[in-house]
């Protein structure tokens, strides 16, 4: 909650703004591995920092998804399956018939790539559905008490979604795969071919390479940006609304009923952009394995 | 919002999230769908076989039933022939026998007149003599007189 020492501004700053680790240089010259106390130490910790809350949320609602999953695969059998089992195995067939609906090669790869994208970014994003304020007050009495942090100092963003790292790196995971099954299954020359042969022929190569390798390197880039874009709007419209509740009885009122209007519209966008960025992956790896020749 | 390290902390956590799905998650999910999958065809196909045998068992049920039924025709149509034969046999016998029967009690009946008639014959002889005795007053030797009398018989 914007607290009276606080501005707008300043609230939404600080919700935007990664709990920071990494190397910090002092004009005069010293250097220490500290958190950043705010945005602009952030920056200047330059590449070689990482966002802990990113890095924590990601990594804990994977290890979710994996334990929850896991669990599910142990207990599975032929058998009548019950609980959460029948909706661990509704979801996988889900993503099974995704995965068979459009991509026709064989490739164990892609169906449990595709699970854990859908499951694992349905899980961040769902994050956003958490109150903006909960867990970094929590993260700020942890920090101030607990380990003697300025609480002004203690960046706390839950949705690891709205932070484009985290979308570029797995953007970027998926874009390996792409050009690691484009050359595995056309070959160097097959893969080359097809950035600088089509669609002009070979007389139009400069402009053939342009164009193609454009729409490759938008391929990771609008996956990332889509997903980072839709949940960062998101994530800024419950911070905006979470301002009203500063604003006495009646605008308190009125913001809790837009967050949960808007919380509601939210579930669509959390699970449509979990599903655009499975199926975005399914398409380009299916475009990587097929031959265009 | 600086893109950082935290990019390739990312993709590292993605690739092992990835690879623990692909191994430890997925195949036994699908094993288990496909295993329930055939288990359910096989159990829909048993399901038509059990359908399948039990109308041929109804068939053959039906068949049976419609032969039983003609045999029992046949047994019951014999049946009626032999105890018309058989009520015809007794019937034969028991003309037979009753023919037999009056037979004997005519013979008997005959045997019986004949003696009657012996015997009266023989009275009759006395009876003869000794009226004749009577008339003649005198002993009549029977000696003498046996021709006589036994013509007379023979007449009688």
């Amino acid at each position: 909650m914007a607290t009276e020492t606080q501005t707008a501004s300043g609230y939404i700053q600080h919700h935007l703004q990664n709990l920071t680790f990494g190397r910090l240089c002092e004009p005069a010259g010293e250097c220490q591995w500290r958190f950043a106390h705010d945005a602009a130490e952030a920056k200047a910790m330059g590449f070689w920092a990482v966002h802990v809350d990113t890095l924590f949320w990601s990594v804990a609602l994977g290890l979710l998804f994996l334990w929850l999953f896991r669990r599910a695969a142990r207990n599975a059998d032929a058998g009548i399956p019950s609980g959460w089992q029948n909706f661990v195995e509704w979801v996988v067939e889900f993503v099974d018939n995704s995965v068979k609906g459009s991509f026709t090669g064989r490739n164990p790869l892609i169906a449990p790539l595709a699970l854990t994208i859908f499951v694992w970014i349905l899980l961040m994003n769902t994050m956003d559905l958490v109150p903006v304020d909960w867990l970094p007050q929590l993260a700020a009495l942890v920090g101030e008490h607990g380990l003697g942090m300025d609480p002004h100092h203690v960046y706390f963003k839950v949705v690891p979604t709205t932070d484009p790292n985290a979308t570029f790196g797995m953007a970027l995971a998926v874009f390996v795969l792409i050009i690691y099954y484009s050359i595995k299954i056309k070959g160097l020359g097959g893969f080359f071919g097809e950035l600088a042969f089509q669609p002009f022929g070979k007389w139009g190569l400069p402009a053939n390479l342009l164009l193609e390798g454009i729409s490759l390197i938008s391929k990771p880039v609008s996956l990332a940006l889509r997903l980072f874009g839709n949940l960062y709007a998101g994530e800024m419209i419950f911070i905006l609304i979470a301002l009203l509740y500063s604003g006495g009885l009646f605008w308190g009122t009125f913001g809790g009923l837009l967050q949960l209007g808007w919380a509601i519209f939210h579930i669509l966008i959390v699970v449509l952009q979990a599903f655009i960025f499975m199926t975005l992956t399914i398409v380009y790896l299916e475009m990587a394995h097929q031959e265009h020749h | 919002m600086n893109i950082n390290l935290t990019l390739f902390g990312q993709t590292i956590a993605f690739i092992v999230f990835v690879w623990f799905c692909m191994k430890y998650v997925w195949p036994p999910i699908m094993n288990a769908l496909n295993e329930r999958k055939q288990k359910i065809a096989d159990g829909l196909a048993a399901a038509e076989r059990g359908v399948h045998e039990q109308e041929l068992a109804q068939k053959r049920a039906a068949e049976q039933l419609a032969e039983a039924k003609q045999q029992a025709q046949e047994i019951i149509a014999q049946a009626q022939k032999r105890a018309n034969e058989i009520v015809d046999e007794a019937k034969e016998n028991a003309r037979a026998e009753g023919e037999r029967i009056l037979n004997a009690a005519r013979a008997e009946i005959d045997q019986a007149v004949n003696q009657a008639r012996e015997q009266l014959r023989d009275e009759v002889v006395q009876l003869a003599v000794a009226g004749a005795s009577r008339v003649l007053k005198r002993e009549i030797d029977a000696k003498a007189n046996a021709d006589l009398l036994e013509d007379l018989v023979a007449q009688l």
